[in-house]
């Protein structure tokens, strides 16, 4: 099914949630929505499946006008944070609850509904827990049964807010790969809402930026890594140092600073901003330099750098403990990025996609 | 801090130590806490229900049974079972209704609406038997045209029914918004998404999920509609064998000097209520693991 969404605007009395989101998903597209708490992902979520209404705006699936019809008529798997499965109702029950409330005249038999839940219970590796309580299950669990309750009617689309919010890391790597595989196996057009950028690249096919109520980027992972839109998308994307820097042809100037790695950018001249990662800045020795490393620290893996620069600044930056370069604190070292996104405080000097990276 | 300081003088050896929780107290509180509370609950509450039993039977069995079927008092017990049995399934009615407008729909005006909610708890049950004697009584508009077509109100069944019905308006509804507000709307609205009309929503969602506290607050609402006295007072008018409850029968034998009649329908109100209690401790034994179960959701 594909899903287009127009100008849509949704306000909670004086806050505005969502200002125009316009959207496209493909058929059996697997699609995140990232963005910030307050970035009102959550919200154009529960718009799609009919739980709150948008001021203006259109929402438009596989051609039929979906603000038209009730949640019900929507035929929605929606996975909640928190699962919210059905505390007085075994798992089996739990998952087979969208097939067992149809009109009696849609409703599946029961030897059907009996199947169709085994099927689930086996996709989602949780046939031993059938006859279990949501009480008696982890976290982990609960989410497989909630997902296995929503894929139980073979919804038209499939809604997940922060699937994995609740869980711990190492379930969550597990659950994200056997989402995939489930999602692969149904095909079915999935959204899903994260603030965890490392998901949601690793989990969809695009990925949608969303801040301030507005999409700010729509693109792969790649293209989003490679090119982040805005001062917003990368410092999103983990970009947590803004330094000064003058732009000249497309290269960024400041004392310190080596940006022989990065590639131009189409910005205009003058004063800008760089934007960097921690990870991908490499120190060379250089006595001219105002940056004076100033703290280290480690973690066992990575190196954490504190270094003091003009007025004061403070950076982080890290680096692979293997490998690192002789590091003293007091030394003056050079700022070589690997990675970075500059905008001009003029803005891009021509409407082209700017170009703003190195390998 | 060296090591000999953490040694206490209990740690002798050959003689065990003992341990307490953090948060247990000195055996002597514990005595004096556990003290107060028993004589407390000895003088108030139990020395009472005694004495009630203990007087009924003053005279024996025979004499209080015989005082219980007499046609005024089985009327008076069938009045007061009767008058239980309407209020209750309409209280439970307005009470989930209430509890379900409040909890899952946001609108102007919701505080005061709360604030209603909670009026009969503040106003005084005379007060309130008396607002339905001006209301519906023979002298009023509606009271008026209502006995004229043979429906009276005030000194009748209805009556009794109407201030049974206010008293004990607040429990259910008191009992449910806490509980509905706690569990939120999330899985109404998964039940939504699947596909479920609104009935089955509340029928397979809500009411399962808030049936404990449904049944502490119809409970609730069986005592005091059996015991209510002041509001029935004012609109029933006493007419013995027709509108005089269990209570108000009390009241009418203790004043006339009746006492084993009197405490022997005392001791059957108090033997209802205790059921009542049976019923649901009986109920909480019996489900003990799913009320764990969902506590621990």
């Amino acid at each position: 099914m594909t899903i287009s969404i127009t100008g849509l605007t949704k306000s909670f009395d004086a806050t505005q949630v969502l200002r125009g989101i316009d959207l496209k998903v493909e058929d059996g597209e697997l699609l995140a929505l990232l963005g910030p708490s307050g970035s009102g992902k959550t919200t154009l979520l529960r718009i799609i499946a009919g739980l709150e209404w948008p001021d203006a705006g259109q929402l438009v699936v596989a051609g039929q006008d979906w603000l038209a019809l009730p949640a019900q008529k929507r035929r929605i798997g929606f996975v909640f944070q928190h699962y919210a499965l059905f505390p007085h109702m075994t798992v089996r029950d739990n998952i087979a609850f969208g097939l067992t409330v149809r009109p009696r005249s849609e409703r599946p038999a029961p030897a059907q509904i009996d199947a169709t839940v085994d099927n689930l219970l086996n996709l989602l590796q949780i046939p031993h827990l059938a006859d279990r309580f949501p009480g008696q299950l982890s976290g982990g669990q609960r989410q497989r049964v909630a997902l296995g309750r929503a894929l139980a009617i073979q919804p038209a689309v499939l809604l997940l807010d922060e699937p994995f919010g609740a869980l711990d890391a190492a379930i969550r790597r597990d659950l994200r790969r056997w989402l995939r595989e489930v999602h692969e196996k149904t095909g079915s057009t999935t959204i899903f809402v994260t603030h965890d950028q490392e998901e949601a690249f690793e989990l969809a096919d695009r990925v949608v930026v969303m801040g301030d109520g507005q999409i700010s980027q729509i693109g792969t992972a790649d293209e989003i890594h490679d090119h982040p839109a805005s001062a917003f998308v990368a410092q999103f994307m983990g970009a947590s140092i803004t330094l000064p820097v003058t732009l000249r042809g497309g290269r960024a100037e400041a004392p310190g600073l080596d940006a022989r790695e990065l590639m131009t950018c189409a910005e205009a001249d003058g004063p800008g901003q760089l934007h960097l990662r921690p990870d991908s800045i490499a120190l060379e020795s250089d006595p001219a330099s105002p940056w004076v490393l100033t703290r280290k620290d480690s973690n066992g893996t990575d190196l954490r750098l504190v270094l003091t620069g003009p007025d004061d600044s403070q950076i982080d930056v890290d680096l692979p403990r293997r490998g690192a370069p002789a590091l003293v604190v007091g030394g003056h070292f050079r700022l070589r990025p690997l990675w970075g996104a500059m905008f001009s405080d003029a803005g891009p000097v021509a409407p082209a996609a700017p170009i703003r990276l190195s390998a | 801090m060296s090591d000999a300081s953490l040694i206490t003088p209990d740690a002798r050896p050959g003689r065990p130590r003992k341990f307490r929780a953090a948060t247990a107290e000195a055996a002597p509180a514990r005595l004096a806490l556990i003290g107060i509370a028993l004589t407390g609950v000895a003088i108030l509450i139990l020395a009472p229900l005694a004495t009630v039993f203990a007087e009924a039977l003053a005279d024996g069995w025979a004499a209080a049974l015989a005082s219980l079927t007499k046609p005024d008092a089985r009327s008076a017990i069938q009045l007061t079972l009767l008058i239980t049995a309407i209020a209750l399934p309409l209280n439970a009615a307005f009470g989930v209704a209430a509890a379900w407008l409040i909890t899952k729909f946001d609108f102007r005006g919701k505080a005061f609406l709360i604030t209603l909610i909670d009026l009969p708890f503040s106003v005084s049950p005379v007060v309130a038997g008396l607002c339905i004697v001006l209301l519906f009584g023979a002298n009023s508009l509606i009271g008026g045209w209502l006995v004229a077509h043979g429906l009276p109100i005030v000194f009748a069944i209805p009556g009794i029914v109407l201030a049974t019905v206010f008293v004990t308006f607040p429990f259910v509804a008191r009992e449910l918004i806490p509980v509905m507000i706690e569990q939120g709307r999330t899985e109404e609205e998964v039940a939504l998404t699947l596909g479920a009309s609104g009935w089955r929503v509340f029928w397979t969602v809500t009411l399962p999920n808030i049936r404990w506290a449904l049944l502490y607050g119809a409970l609730l609402c069986t005592a005091r509609a059996m015991g209510e006295f002041g509001a029935v007072a004012v609109v029933s008018g006493k007419i013995r064998g027709k509108t005089a409850t269990m209570p108000i029968t009390i009241e009418m034998l203790y004043n006339e000097y009746l006492s084993v009649a009197a405490f022997s329908m005392a001791a059957a109100l108090t033997a209802l209520a205790l059921i009542t209690l049976t019923l649901k401790t009986a109920l909480e034994l019996r489900h003990a693991d799913q009320l764990a179960a969902i506590r621990r959701h």
